[in-house]
């Protein structure tokens, strides 16, 4: 088992060493593809962390990759860069885990209505704060980031991710996550304090979600809020880690990057047709691939008599 | 286990709960003995289930104490009095399918205070399988067991966590006359070891086997209390009942 893992981790190194020399290609469209690979890699597997498990569907990625966003914008020429992403995932976790303690107990639809809410709520806050208070509606981001670094930061963030969802998965936490995703009165007849499991994955799912959105914000030069909640982020996440396969940690990556080279191509190609042609994916997807491509994996090595592969927490 | 022979494990006193104009529960005492098998009986709708819910925290009581070894959880959350020592099945029972048998009895006691050493979790848990006959079927998804073996897995889920006191809320429900006779062995021989059971029960034959008390209820309220035999020929108890005629399986 050990020198699986070593084995395993030594892979993942070389991998990431591979990876890390792409913005040396010198291809700026190369870069920027790779940009949009990984930050939806970190964000699918970030929501998969939380809604794999507990299978509680969230639609609030946008709201926590807004306030990450923003952070940026408002705080990126007045601290230095490093104490800037400190201050967003902090933003993001407190807000995660308010949100958490007041929405976890709502199950099912009403906790998916909530969460597509939020973002709302937090977007409309933020343009009254800016009209009435600050008195500007975009503000310019003017901070000393390339293209280049925003790519390595998100390698980071990357690699930082499956570690932390791999020690998770082999946890008493993430075991608790599935015994909730099962059964959650099961769960608390267990002794699990199902609210304490669910606010404290909801809140790392969400502060990696608001670091990608500070990573990213030096992207743009001018942000608005409608440019930093755009809830389409929270749709297309959903759709990937489920084309994927959100009950598995390496799940959502399949479905990250098939999928955005696909956005990258229709929105390029049907801009004004692109959100009907993405709805028919979505239906698509549920329809044949209830779970995932992971699951498909899973089916195609059992019924060629193969182990089922193992679990993420097994 | 043995400091606490004194207190009783369970002592319920005026409990009451209602659901808008409907008393569930009402005013409801008794309390159960270390060791002992207490059959919780009465027709459909008399607030069996909702007194297991009440003791087990799924529900909060409107009033009255429910003291667990003395102490009063009453309102407590349902993971608290679980790590306080009681367990349950459930009237539907609760298995998780996308779970090997192995994982559905490690769920029992993972969580519990203080944590188990892995070596001693994974003793624990061969033993709990071989107790309650699902030996080699410890890599099996529950989703393929059939009815009884599901019913022996949520049992031996309840029983990981080594519990005080165990609620079973019609176990033996829907096991045909073989499987109920092995069912009733295995409830038996729980107590040889000294844990103590409420039982909900519509299987008179496995109360009068299994009951050394028990508890009659009807419209929320307790109609009966004493030895098995004496409350099932009780005419308060059979005509709430039947109608009439006497109790008998």
């Amino acid at each position: 088992m050990s020198t699986r893992i070593a084995g395993f981790g030594a892979t993942a190194l070389a991998a990431l060493a591979l990876l890390a020399l792409v913005p040396r290609l010198g291809n700026a469209y190369y870069l920027a593809l790779a940009i949009s690979l990984l930050q939806y890699t970190v964000l699918a597997t970030a929501w998969g962390m939380f809604s794999g498990p507990t299978r509680y569907v969230s639609l609030a990625t946008t709201a926590f990759f807004g306030v990450g966003a923003y952070t940026v914008a408002v705080l990126g020429e007045i601290l230095p860069w490093p104490l800037v992403l400190l201050t967003a995932a902090a933003l993001g976790a407190i807000v995660a885990g308010i949100v958490g303690l007041s929405t976890l107990r709502l199950s099912g639809v009403y906790f998916v209505i909530f969460t597509f809410g939020l973002t709302e709520l937090i977007r409309q806050l933020v343009v009254w704060f800016e009209v009435n208070k600050s008195r500007v509606l975009g503000r310019y981001v003017f901070v000393n980031i390339t293209q280049a670094d925003i790519y390595w930061q998100l390698l980071a963030l990357t690699a930082a991710v499956f570690l932390l969802g791999w020690l998770i998965a082999r946890s008493r936490l993430g075991f608790a996550l599935r015994v909730i995703g099962e059964d959650e009165t099961v769960a608390k007849h267990c002794g699990i304090n199902t609210t304490f499991a669910k606010v404290a994955l909801f809140t790392i799912s969400a502060t990696v979600m608001t670091l990608v959105g500070a990573i990213m914000a030096p992207r743009w030069t001018y942000i608005e809020p409608s440019i930093a909640f755009n809830s389409m982020i929270s749709f297309q996440v959903l759709i990937m880690a489920l084309l994927g396969g959100a009950h598995r940690l390496w799940g959502p990556v399949l479905g990250a990057v098939p999928l955005t080279l696909l956005f990258e191509l229709l929105s390029a190609r049907f801009p004004n047709t692109f959100t009907i042609i993405l709805g028919c994916i979505f239906l698509l997807i549920v329809y044949m691939l209830p779970r995932g491509v992971a699951g498909l994996f899973e089916k195609l090595s059992t019924t060629a008599g193969g182990k089922p592969t193992q679990r993420v927490a097994a | 286990m043995s400091q606490d022979s004194g207190t009783p494990v369970l002592t319920i006193s005026g409990l009451r709960r209602a659901f808008g104009g409907l008393v569930a529960v009402n005013d409801l005492d008794f309390t159960v003995a270390q060791g002992e098998i207490m059959g919780l009986l009465g027709p459909n709708g008399s607030g069996k289930t909702t007194a297991l819910n009440l003791i087990s925290g799924v529900l909060r009581p409107d009033a009255g104490t429910i003291r667990l070894m003395g102490q009063n959880i009453a309102g407590l959350a349902s993971y608290r009095i679980a790590r306080l020592g009681l367990a349950r099945t459930f009237q539907l029972v609760r298995v998780l399918d996308g779970m090997d048998c192995r994982e559905n009895i490690k769920a029992g006691l993972a969580f519990q205070r203080p944590h188990l050493p892995a070596s001693e979790a994974e003793l624990r848990i061969d033993r709990l399988l071989d107790r309650v006959g699902l030996a080699g079927h410890d890599r099996r998804p529950a989703a393929d067991l059939t009815y009884i073996d599901r019913k022996r897995l949520e049992l031996a889920r309840a029983l990981a966590a080594k519990p005080r006191l165990l609620l079973l809320d019609e176990w033996l429900a829907g096991l045909n006359p073989s499987e109920l006779a092995i069912g009733i062995d295995l409830i038996r021989s729980l107590r040889a070891d000294g844990i103590t059971i409420v039982l909900v029960e519509h299987v008179m034959s496995a109360v009068r086997a299994l009951c050394d008390r028990c508890i009659v209820m009807s419209s929320g309220r307790k109609i009966a209390e004493g030895a098995t035999a004496d409350v099932l020929s009780d005419a308060a108890v059979v005509k709430a009942y039947l109608g009439g005629v006497a109790v008998d399986a």
